[in-house]
């Protein structure tokens, strides 16, 4: 797959705080990219950079393969974390001006508008102002204008803040949707649920360097903590799991319900595949459920940044 | 601004037409009506002719077009009319008291504050007529001494470098100059603040940051400047062109004679004033100097040049305008609401105050060395050129001027860039001076 994005060796410091450490980075076109990081860690600089609303003091960024030109951010959409608009100006008047900044013709942008705006159900909004808009009514119209002119590269700062379960689901899935049409994505977010849902990659970023990076399932695995998750049918002893594994492995929860038991084991040494781990359990009992248990994004944030703290 | 001139001078012609009846008890017997041709009065009869009571009696105290006087009988106490006078519908009871040579005193009885028009009018015809009085009685012929005085007017000339002689009107020019002063000082400061205002708004609802991420910040700053210059132009020019048509179609109206008029009298009434102290047979309307006076006002208004005028009017607005806003809108960029602006606005505003208080200062020393630096150093020469103006400047000194502002807008442009480009992103702390210099320093 093709790198949309190469960051190469961006440093960027503000009078005494460096915000980005000589950050490598690359993002495959037409991923979903979680963009991860404490508080402060740098992601916002590193979106403004890549909008070209600052610019870096050492290091390049490309795009498509050449440095990055100020006519791209034509093609990039931008999703702010903090985000307003005017609040007197026609919803409309607003939105079709914001399309014309990203070189949208006039009447392309009252089309596709319209088109956004019945996908949404918001026809009746069209003559109202800003300021009479709720604030999740106003983040649903910023949403649209963000992707209006349908660009290769989408960026969103935290764009499930300040939404609903229903309108993050709303959210969520029209994000997916353009991202099956193409547009690579870029998400920066705290909310690691949407990440494990969505992204493919991600980086993670502390205290302005880059710290992880890669698909959400290798990092998983780095973070693994050979715990299994097996279910037996019936009853089994625990005394009987901890015997037969007495090297192998060592039980950190046993429970039985409903005629079911359901163990919790960590792998004390390294095994060959789960396979020979699952061969040494059939003989236990009736295996109803064998499951590797990866971490979930969250822990890996914590541990990851948590690691990095002890270096 | 049609309404301002119109209404304050529409307002008074309503108001003095009220005709005011004045009562008077004159002790002296002499202000009242005296016979003066009694012959004609005897004949009446024979020669069935149509005779006005002007042709037979004399009235010292006359009317005016809005006063007249309604003499009671001498012996009239003050009391009897004090107690009816609600009733009587009169303004005030005028009280001559026999001994009016010793006392000088004339009293004026009302339940209302006497206007001032009415007292000038009464202590102006008692003056003259005493005056007269004692001329008389000396033997002098009060014609005489009106024959004799003579009011000497100064013509001003001025020569223009073509070699032209000019007529001028040093107090005209006085008008216009302070006049344009000010209207520059409340443009410039009225849309600047505007452009401030708007830079706030769009850090506050933050849709500055989308904005920046299609368009470089300096488009934006400047987006926003020349936008609302193309506004205050066209407001100016609306205003300047609604004010003339107003003026025009009233000033054509028939009623609006009574406005000339109205105008006349009240700048007869001024000079009233200005000259109370001389001899001066001013309650005339049909007054030699007065026509003198209002002629060669407009012979200085026409001689004025208003090409300079309004062009340099209209680029010293637009410099001044660029100058000031695009120092507002990095103070703007700056803060993160209107209130934190203070303390960076005020310094800014300094010399354009300045320029403002000191304009009583240029307009009597036009050609001095302090109004000249005033009027060349760019924060303050909007509004010093433009009080210099109407007295003429020399054409070096009206270049120099626009040149030095040119370039220290450029380079208070950029300055103001870079503040803007920086502020803009930056929210929470309170910045201080320091901060600026910061910014200003950052690089691209």
């Amino acid at each position: 797959m093709e790198k949309i994005i190469t960051i190469e060796n961006l440093t960027k410091s503000y009078e005494h705080h460096k915000a980005l450490d000589s950050v490598n980075l690359e993002i495959k076109q037409g991923n979903i990219f979680g963009l991860l990081g404490p508080n402060g860690a740098g992601k916002t600089t590193l979106i403004r950079l890549l909008n070209q609303i600052i610019f870096p003091d050492t290091g390049t960024i490309t795009f498509k393969g050449r440095p990055i030109k100020p006519d791209d951010v034509l093609q990039f959409g931008y999703l702010p974390e903090e985000r307003g608009l005017y609040k007197k100006m026609k919803v409309s008047e607003q939105a079709i001006y914001l399309a014309q900044l990203k070189g949208l013709s006039r009447n392309d942008a009252i089309q596709k508008l319209k088109r956004w705006f019945d996908k949404f159900d918001i026809g009746n909004w069209w003559n109202r102002k800003v300021e009479e808009l709720s604030k999740g009514m106003q983040q649903k119209i910023q949403f649209i204008v963000t992707v209006l002119h349908e660009p290769e590269l989408l960026i969103f700062d935290e764009p499930f803040s300040g939404f609903d379960p229903i309108n993050t689901n709303l959210l969520k899935n029209e994000i997916l949707k353009l991202n099956e049409q193409g547009s690579t994505i870029i998400f920066s977010t705290h909310n690691m649920e949407s990440v494990e849902e969505i992204c493919q990659d991600i980086v993670l970023i502390n205290q302005s360097k880059n710290i992880l990076q890669g698909s959400v399932s290798d990092v998983k695995s780095m973070y693994k903590t050979n715990t299994f998750l097996v279910n037996f049918e019936g009853e089994v002893n625990q005394a009987i799991i901890a015997e037969k594994g007495k090297e192998l492995w060592k039980i950190i929860s046993h429970k039985t319900k409903n005629n079911q038991t359901e163990t919790k084991l960590q792998l004390l040494k390294e095994i060959k595949s789960n396979n020979s781990l699952l061969k040494q359990l059939l003989p236990i009992g009736n295996v109803t459920a064998f499951q590797e248990l990866l971490p979930t994004m969250n822990d890996v944030f914590i541990n990851a940044v948590k690691q990095k703290a002890h270096e | 601004m049609a309404l301002l001139i119109i209404a304050p001078a529409y307002l008074s012609t309503m108001q003095s037409h009220q005709l005011r009846r004045i009562a008077v008890i004159d002790q002296t017997g002499i202000f009242g009506d005296t016979i003066i041709n009694t012959s004609l009065l005897n004949n009446q009869k024979l020669n069935n002719k149509k005779i006005t009571p002007e042709e037979v009696f004399q009235r010292r105290l006359a009317d005016s077009k809005y006063i007249h006087f309604d003499f009671l009988p001498t012996n009239s106490s003050i009391d009897s009319v004090k107690n009816i006078f609600e009733s009587t519908g009169y303004y005030a009871l005028l009280f001559i008291p026999k001994n009016l040579l010793n006392s000088r005193t004339v009293q004026i009885y009302s339940n209302k504050e006497i206007s001032l028009n009415i007292k000038i009018y009464l202590s102006k015809f008692f003056e003259k007529d005493i005056e007269r009085e004692k001329l008389i009685s000396k033997n002098i012929d009060p014609d005489i001494i009106k024959s004799i005085q003579t009011s000497i007017n100064i013509e001003a000339v001025k020569w223009t470098p073509k070699g032209e002689e000019k007529n001028s009107n040093s107090e005209i020019a006085m008008v216009l100059g302070a006049f344009a002063g000010i209207l520059i000082y409340m443009f410039v400061f009225m849309y600047s603040s505007q452009v401030m205002r708007g830079v706030i708004e769009e850090k506050t609802s933050r849709i500055v940051e989308i904005i920046v991420s299609s368009v470089k910040p300096l488009q934006l700053m400047m987006g926003k400047i020349i936008g609302i210059a193309l506004v205050g132009l066209t407001q100016f020019m609306l205003w300047v062109i609604l004010t003339i048509g107003i003026v025009t179609v009233v000033q054509s109206s028939s009623s609006a004679f009574s406005l000339k008029t109205q105008t006349n009298e009240q700048v007869q009434s001024l000079m009233t004033e200005v000259n109370s102290n001389q001899i001066q047979p001013t309650a005339d309307k049909e007054n030699p100097e007065m026509n003198e006076f209002v002629q060669s006002v407009y012979h200085t208004l026409f001689s004025i040049d208003w090409t300079v005028m309004i062009l340099s009017f209209l680029f010293f607005f637009l410099m001044g305008y660029l100058l000031y806003a695009s120092m507002f809108a990095a103070v703007g960029s700056a803060v993160d609401n209107e209130t934190d602006t203070q303390q960076f606005v005020l310094p800014l505003t300094v010399p354009l105050l300045l320029s403002l208080i000191m304009i009583q200062s240029f307009l009597n020393f036009p050609d001095s060395s302090l109004t000249f630096w005033f009027s060349i150093i760019p924060f303050t020469s909007p509004v010093a050129m433009m009080v210099r103006i109407p007295f003429g400047v020399p054409y070096w000194q009206l270049a120099i001027s626009m040149v030095l502002m040119i370039i220290t807008i450029f380079v208070v442009m950029w300055l103001s860039g870079k503040i803007y480009r920086t502020g803009i992103l930056m929210y929470g702390k309170k910045a201080s001076y320091r901060d600026l210099l910061k910014w200003l320093r950052y690089k691209k």
